[in-house]
């Protein structure tokens, strides 16, 4: 258990070494080898998608992952979504419309957003309602978090 | 500028969208990790409980006098029991800690748990009530005969007679099954010890930070001053996280006695199983009417599964004294009588959940309305017209005052906006076609804000109520406002910072609330039963209204006005119909450095600290609810949700509706699909998310809302509480409608959660009766 291998990966387009036991998971990989704590653990079997990141521009559960699996791909978390100051149109949306109450499962929404917007940005309410039902809130009952992707989804279409 | 009732977006947003809000799980950086080793049975002996060779673990006989948590509320119809932080002599359910393990990462205290085995003589547990209640049963303590933990009793000396004089009398039996609050952060501690000071901080993820530091105090033996208690950012509670649990007890012993800092991150198995659940209630209600529909009594026998243990402050009477004493609701009840049970099993024991009691007495008593108007041939509005409380401040059978509401009014609303006879029209016509729809309604009053006389009157030992505020203005002229409650995701501080900001005339943005952290903050209960608005709000309108005297004496002496003649807006005050003014920054400096020159604030500075203790207001709404029944699958889907709310004066509209949604998902959830099952050997089956069935966006309608604001004088801002009202009303308009949807085949339901299961299983059951 303990013979840790090297994981080259890029995470927010920096690229990154860490040392990890085999059995690592790319959420623990990223959250404490990595100390990028955005990224949450909501139920660690797949089931409430708060861990959800972007592998190589695909919505993934983390928590599903061994970090291991993640050599020499492209990682996104919600740490890399902001331009500086400028919060990207998704976390913008999420503000402008209470798209999130106590948090914990809004890195996950917003990173599977990101990967539904970005692979069908014209997504139908439908579809985006049944792909956005992947992940778990216990908050918002949801209403807000589907006007706000429907908003940044126009937004982005700009 | 006015800031009350405007949507403004949240201060608390930008860190948690950038994934910078620290969860307790984020600070656990460094700390050794524990882990507990936990029951695998129901009920038995401790035999043994072995060590891997060469490795310490924690077990009762290590924590010595730590004391056991025992709430206590002070009754001869409660029987208080123990709970030690580790099981010792017995186990009592599954899931429940015997022992725990300390290692440097979680993988290995994982690994070593697993290496702790315990030996058990294993006994038949008692998992449901009627097992708890069967004559000869298995006590669960040997203290409680019958296994009733509590057992209360209300009874109006007209009660008799009125039940027999009804003209009309409903019967029946209502069953909830048992759900879990499931926040999306299960809960969590680390605790690290500072040998400089020989104090503990243990920041966990909890809603009573205060409580939290009396309890474990308690329970180690120590002063309070030495453990510092911090909430971080809270991933939801409802309610599951307002209780002192073992886990923590031993962290903060862990971290005293190994000088170090010591996490414990729960999962979500840990969650499910041994955790808290509340909600599994049976109800055998009889509900007498007049030939008109007017109630006259209600009979109620209210049983309440609560598990193996109390929970600490609420105790387990939370839920049958809630029943007890609010079952009637928004409706005049003459005459009542009502015996509501706390039963003890070899379960999970239950604390307090969004609604307590309430979503399942408000299913009850919207049924019974119902029932009663069809046999009585009055339709859902008019029987419930009849009944309604119309006359303000109301005190219901059972002493309990509502102030003004619009309990009447909202049902009218709702139905303007459903439009009820276009929907009949309709509803004829689709069975036509074999589709079957249902309309369901829920009118209830939500108590919120209960200050120390509603907790009073529940003979709590621990009795919370009141919250003090500490408002300071510092000398850059920036406003600190410390609040004992703790909020975790209701955008309170964002609230209170639009009341406070009104109050003085400054903006929103120059104001910081501090809450959670024991060190900053004066003592408070924490947030929970839809209080802190009402009460956290109102002391702040108070202490405001007190710093703003102050700033006008100090902007008095420096324009040479009175102070009574003061004005201040938008940072700035001025002698009223004149341009002479000063900006508050500039009375913050001076009152601060040139103290001297205003002896009228000499005692207290630039600071004022207020306390609200209010009585407690009543929120109400009406919650409409169409569905569709697919009698071939047994699957309903809600085709529309109707919200009409009256929450008093709304600070921030867009939170209270976020409150709303929220709390209407939860609501659906124990009505259609969340249900915590044990088998007879009292082994939790629903263990995963895949199992224990959280809504996801798939399940949950768009939800309309409506507002009704009555201004009432129950609270100081105006404003009333409105966190669990959503869950409170949705169960009952979605049985309701999926009982009117199912009326012609002569099924009502009287259960939840009505999964397609037990759909098809009713509608066959009464296909057969028809033959």
């Amino acid at each position: 258990m303990s013979d840790k291998q090297d994981v080259t990966f890029a995470v927010n387009g920096d690229e990154r070494m860490i040392r990890v036991e085999p059995r690592r998971s790319l959420a623990d990989a990223l959250r404490e080898d990595c100390g990028l704590t955005g990224t949450h653990l909501g139920c660690e079997h797949g089931v409430c998608g708060a861990c959800t990141v972007l592998l190589d521009d695909k919505p993934v559960r983390s928590c599903l992952m061994f970090a291991v699996q993640a050599e020499g791909a492209r990682v996104r978390t919600v740490e890399g979504l902001a331009s500086g100051d400028k919060l990207h149109p998704l976390q913008q949306a999420f503000w402008d419309h209470h798209g999130l109450q106590c948090g914990f499962c809004t890195p996950g929404f917003l990173m599977l957003a990101v990967g539904i917007l970005e692979h069908d940005p014209d997504i139908a309410e439908p579809e985006l309602r049944e792909a956005l039902s992947s992940n778990l809130c216990r908050c918002t009952g949801y209403q807000n978090i589907l006007k706000s992707v429907l908003a940044a989804a126009a937004e982005m279409r700009k | 500028m006015r800031w009350i009732g405007r949507p403004l977006p949240r201060y608390e947003d930008p860190v948690l969208l950038q994934g910078r809000g620290r969860y307790t799980a984020d600070l656990a950086q460094g700390a050794r990790i524990l882990r507990f080793v936990r029951s695998p049975v129901a009920r038995g002996r401790i035999l043994a409980v072995n060590a891997p060779p060469g490795v310490a673990i924690v077990t009762a006989a290590v924590l010595g006098d730590v004391k056991p948590i025992c709430p206590r509320l002070d009754r001869r119809d409660y029987v208080p029991v123990a709970q030690p932080i580790l099981a010792d002599e017995r186990v009592t359910y599954v899931g429940e800690p015997i022992a725990a393990v300390i290692a440097d990462t979680a993988a290995e205290a994982e690994d070593l748990a697993e290496q702790v085995t315990v030996e058990i003589a294993g006994e038949t547990p008692v998992v449901t009530l009627d097992q708890a209640l069967a004559p000869g049963a298995l006590l669960v303590h040997d203290m409680a005969a019958q296994n009733t933990l509590i057992d209360a009793r209300f009874e109006t000396p007209g009660i008799a007679a009125a039940l027999a004089a009804a003209h009309q009398a409903v019967e029946f039996t209502f069953t909830s099954g048992r759900q879990a609050a499931a926040p999306l952060e299960a809960r969590g501690a680390v605790a690290a010890f500072d040998s400089a000071t020989g104090r503990v901080t243990l920041w966990a993820s909890t809603q009573m930070p205060h409580l939290l530091r009396t309890g474990i105090a308690d329970a180690l033996g120590i002063p309070e001053s030495e453990l510092r208690v911090v909430a971080p950012e809270v991933g939801g509670g409802f309610g599951q996280k307002m209780a002192l649990v073992p886990e923590y007890v031993v962290a903060v012993w862990a971290a005293r006695r190994f000088a170090c800092s010591v996490a414990w991150i729960e999962d979500r198995l840990e969650n499910l199983t041994a955790s808290f659940h509340a909600r599994d209630q049976r109800l055998h209600m009889r509900g007498a009417f007049d030939a008109e529909g007017r109630l006259l009594a209600i009979d109620a026998d209210v049983l309440c599964n609560v598990g193996a243990y109390s929970n600490f402050p609420a105790t387990c009477g939370v839920e049958p004294l809630m029943a007890l004493a609010d079952m009637p609701g928004p409706y005049r009840v003459p005459e009542y009588r009502a015996r509501a049970r706390g039963v003890a099993s070899n379960t999970c024991p239950m604390a307090p959940y969004r609604g307590v009691s309430r979503p399942v007495i408000t299913a009850a008593i919207e049924r019974l309305m119902d029932c009663a108007a069809a046999r009585l041939g009055l339709d859902a509005l008019e029987i419930r017209r009849r009944n309604l409380t119309a006359e303000f401040p109301h005190t219901s059978v059972t002493g309990v005052v509502h102030d003004a509401g619009s309990y009447r009014e909202a049902m009218e609303a709702a139905a303007r906006v459903v439009d009820f006879a276009q929907f009949r029209a309709r509803q004829q016509t689709v069975r036509a076609d074999g589709r079957w729809l249902g309309l369901g309604i829920s009118v209830f009053a939500e108590r919120t804000g209960p200050g120390t006389p509603a907790f009073a009157a529940r003979r709590m030992v621990i009795t919370p109520g009141f919250e003090r505020v500490e408002l300071v203005m510092d000398p850059s002229g920036f406003l600190e406002a410390r609040i004992g409650s703790s909020p975790h995701g209701q955008g309170l501080k964002t609230t209170l910072a639009q009341l406070i900001a009104d109050e003085i005339g400054v903006a929103p943005g120059e104001i910081r609330v501090v809450a959670g952290d024991t060190d900053r903050t004066p003592y408070g209960w924490g947030t929970f039963a839809s209080r802190s608005l009402v009460i956290a709000g109102g002391a702040c309108k108070l202490a405001a209204a007190t710093l703003r005297e102050r700033l006008q004496a100090v902007a008095g002496q420096i324009l040479e006005a009175a102070a009574s003649d003061i004005e201040i807006d938008d940072g700035r005050a001025f002698v009223r119909g004149t341009d002479l003014g000063v900006e508050v920054r500039q009375l913050a400096r001076a009152a601060y450095h040139q103290s001297h020159r205003f002896p009228a604030i000499a005692e207290t500075g630039l600071s004022a600290v207020a306390t609200y203790d209010p009585y407690g207001t009543f929120s109400n709404a009406c919650h409409v609810a169409i569905v569709a029944v697919d009698v071939a699958t047994g699957q309903v889907e809600i085709e529309r949700f109707v919200v009409v709310e009256d929450a008093g004066r709304l600070i921030n509209p867009m939170i209270v509706e976020g409150q709303i949604h929220g709390g209407v998902a939860q609501g659906i959830a124990n009505a259609l699909y969340e249900e915590v099952v044990y088998d007879d050997d009292g082994n939790i089956l629903t263990g995963s998310l895949a199992d224990y069935l959280v809504p996801t966006m798939a399940e949950i309608p768009r939800l309309e809302i409506h507002h009704l604001e009555t201004l009432t004088e129950a609270s100081v801002t105006g404003a009333k509480g409105v966190g669990e009202g959503g869950t409170i009303g949705a169960p009952a308009a979605v049985l309701n409608a999926v009982s009117d949807a199912l009326a012609p085949f002569g099924v009502g339901i009287f259960e939840m959660p009505i999964t397609p299961q037990r759909i098809l299983q009713l509608l066959g059951e009464a296909g057969r009766k028809a033959q």
